[in-house]
């Protein structure tokens, strides 16, 4: 089975879009065997993908698995050692930044420091030469959508974390790019913030219906956001496609791991994957069970996560529906049968 | 309950203590003097006070020398010399932000200029002029041998406020659309520009201040620092010292005038003057 999944990606039914005298575009964004080296190391590695119109695109994946690489060469921001970027069929490979119809949200923001966030909004009308009243008549239409109009006069300086965040999300959104690329826009913000924004950023992009290409490295995020989710490892796609069908049918061992709540286990010499909600503390049948040690738990809420520890496994997680965890609660250190239904295992290569 | 200080810090205070004494107490002496009584001389102790040195000063008389042009003088080159300072620096500056040939050797040519005795350097321009059949003049000798100082002050400035310029904002700034030319005008010149006026104000007080380098090469008329050290040589009287109470209320004046503006401008974009904004 090709590690490199370009082709589940064709398996996603367009989405549907109302037909305008235009004719649709097959594909928002498509990258063919782009690689990028540093010297002698390899950031990313002859990776393919296509991404149908109007969808919502999370790349994942650990640090340093050239996912930041892969963004910034969509943008334009480094040159691609090979391979070719295409957006809406237009070979964009060799353009500047300025002529690809992208536009990029910086980790940081990048809010110019010395301009009102009415004037960093505006600053890209100002570069064409639009007339003041016009570009800021305009600029405030952005700060509306992100809802940040009552701040129009502020400073970056005097905004928090949240409210840069919706500022820089408006300046970028003002240049009606064909794509949106957001490096870890999400990183810098308390955990209860970032749940917020995370709603506004699909709202804003269902709202607009042009393409967001979101990095990060929570499988959180990518799980919620995403219309596409693309795992990425060590330069390589690990798999791409829509979130469940990620999160069901891992392609391997490494996917299954990083997307969180999964179990990797060997049985009768071959690996499988099972979610971790769906393991039970019982016996299982046809040998579809595991013997392992409690580790320790963790209340959640309203799900109990037992952590374990097999011999030939390793650490193993199950996650437990409280009442079912608290009505008979195992002791650290006891012996367990972890076992899964059939159905809810996943082969891996 | 707050911490006892050591006994080092009361040792150290004392030193420091004097130390600021030795540093600026003969300046006080200058400050006293300067309100001399009219019959008294260029020492201790005081006849009077008065402002009639300040008076001969600004009415001529002698002990004075030509200091009112030698004045205008070192203003029109204090300002000549702050204004290449600052377009050559800033201009260079920009230019070292990627690899260029040769780089490493006006970087370095940069640093002896700086490092070398101020009277070598200026001996050298006029020797060499003289090779060459020219006159001194202050127009470009003068001016040029000043630059040799200002000019490497400027450069490191730039270094220093380029290299914490974080470069996400020209990311931004050419995603958004803008040309090089829209990049420097409306994104890192803005944020520069306290850096930039700093480098102006330097290359501004350092011309004032300079002696070493521009005697050989002023040409016919003497700049201030020119003209009070042959005066100190000759008579000498009182008003010597009025001139160095008001140089250093000018003085004063612009430094204090220079780091509220750039304070003012600081603070308007709420950056603290020693860190970028968080990343």
């Amino acid at each position: 089975m090709k590690i490199d999944s370009a082709f589940k990606a064709e398996t996603v039914p367009l989405p549907d879009v109302p037909q305008g005298e235009k004719p649709i575009q097959k594909y928002d964004v498509e990258l063919v065997a782009l690689s990028k080296t540093f010297g002698t190391s390899t950031a990313v590695d002859g990776i393919s993908l296509r991404i149908p119109p109007a969808s919502y695109c999370c790349l994942l994946g650990p640090s340093g698995c050239g996912k930041t690489t892969t963004l910034r060469m969509i943008a334009g921001h480094e040159v691609a050692t090979d391979g070719d970027i295409l957006i809406r069929d237009k070979n964009v490979t060799n353009s500047s930044p300025l002529n690809r119809g992208t536009s990029m949200m910086f980790q940081s923001y990048a809010l110019f420091p010395h301009l009102t966030a009415l004037d960093n909004v505006a600053f890209s009308l100002k570069l064409r030469k639009v007339p003041k009243k016009e570009r800021h008549e305009q600029a405030m239409e952005y700060l509306k959508l992100v809802q940040m109009d009552a701040m129009a006069h502020r400073m970056p300086g005097q905004l928090s974390g949240g409210q840069q965040q919706r500022v820089a999300l408006a300046r970028s959104l003002i240049t009606r790019p064909k794509v949106l690329l957001l490096d870890e826009p999400l990183s810098a913000l308390d955990p209860f913030l970032r749940v917020l924004m995370r709603t506004e950023l699909k709202r804003i992009q269902m709202e607009l219906g042009i393409t967001f290409v979101h990095v990060t490295h929570s499988q959180e995020e990518a799980l919620a956001l995403s219309d596409i989710m693309v795992v990425m490892d060590n330069g390589k796609i690990q798999q791409a496609g829509p979130a469940r069908e990620v999160f069901e049918h891992p392609a391997n061992s490494f996917v299954a791991r990083f997307i969180g709540g999964h179990n990797v286990i060997s049985i009768d010499g071959r690996k499988i994957a099972v979610r971790a909600d769906k393991c039970r503390i019982a016996e299982g049948t046809n040998g579809r069970q595991v013997s392992a040690q409690v580790l320790g738990s963790e209340y959640q809420g309203p799900l109990v996560r037992l952590n374990l520890k097999s011999e030939d496994d390793g650490d193993l997680v199950a996650v437990l529906p409280d009442s079912r965890y608290f009505s008979d609660p195992p002791k650290i250190g006891e012996k367990v049968t972890i076992a899964w239904l059939p159905e809810d295992e996943s082969a891996l290569p | 309950m707050r911490r006892s200080r050591p006994h080092s810090f009361y040792v150290l205070s004392v030193l420091f203590g004097l130390f600021v004494l030795f540093l600026y107490g003969p300046m006080l002496c200058v400050y006293l003097l300067s309100f001399q009584g009219p019959t008294g001389g260029t020492s201790f102790p005081m006849r009077g006070v008065s402002l009639v040195w300040y008076q001969t000063l600004f009415e001529g008389g002698r002990g004075v020398g030509d200091l009112g042009n030698a004045f205008w003088r070192s203003m029109r080159m204090c300002v000549i010399v702050a204004a290449f300072s600052t377009v050559i620096a800033v201009a260079a500056g920009m230019a070292y932000r990627r690899k260029f040939m040769g780089s490493n050797f006006i970087f370095y040519t940069a640093i002896i200029s700086m490092v070398v005795p101020g009277i070598f350097v200026g001996f050298g321009i006029a020797l060499t002029l003289g090779l060459m059949g020219l006159k001194s003049d202050w127009w470009y000798s003068g001016v040029g041998s000043q630059l040799t100082w200002s000019l490497p002050f400027g450069l490191l400035i730039m270094f220093i406020v380029l290299g914490r310029f974080n470069p996400a904002y020209e990311e931004a700034a050419t995603d958004l659309g803008a040309t090089a030319r829209q990049r420097f005008l409306y994104v890192i010149l803005p944020i520069v520009l306290p850096g930039v006026i700093g480098i102006t104000m330097a290359g501004f007080t350092s011309s004032y201040d300079e002696s070493a380098r521009s005697a050989l090469n002023m040409g016919t008329g003497n700049t201030m620092p020119m003209e009070l050290t042959a005066l100190l040589g000759a008579a000498t009287t009182p008003a010597m010292f009025a001139v160095g109470t008001l140089t250093t209320l000018f003085m004063f004046a612009l430094v204090i005038g220079t780091l509220l503006l750039v304070g003012r401008i600081a603070k308007r974009r709420q950056l603290s003057l020693t860190r970028q904004q968080p990343a």
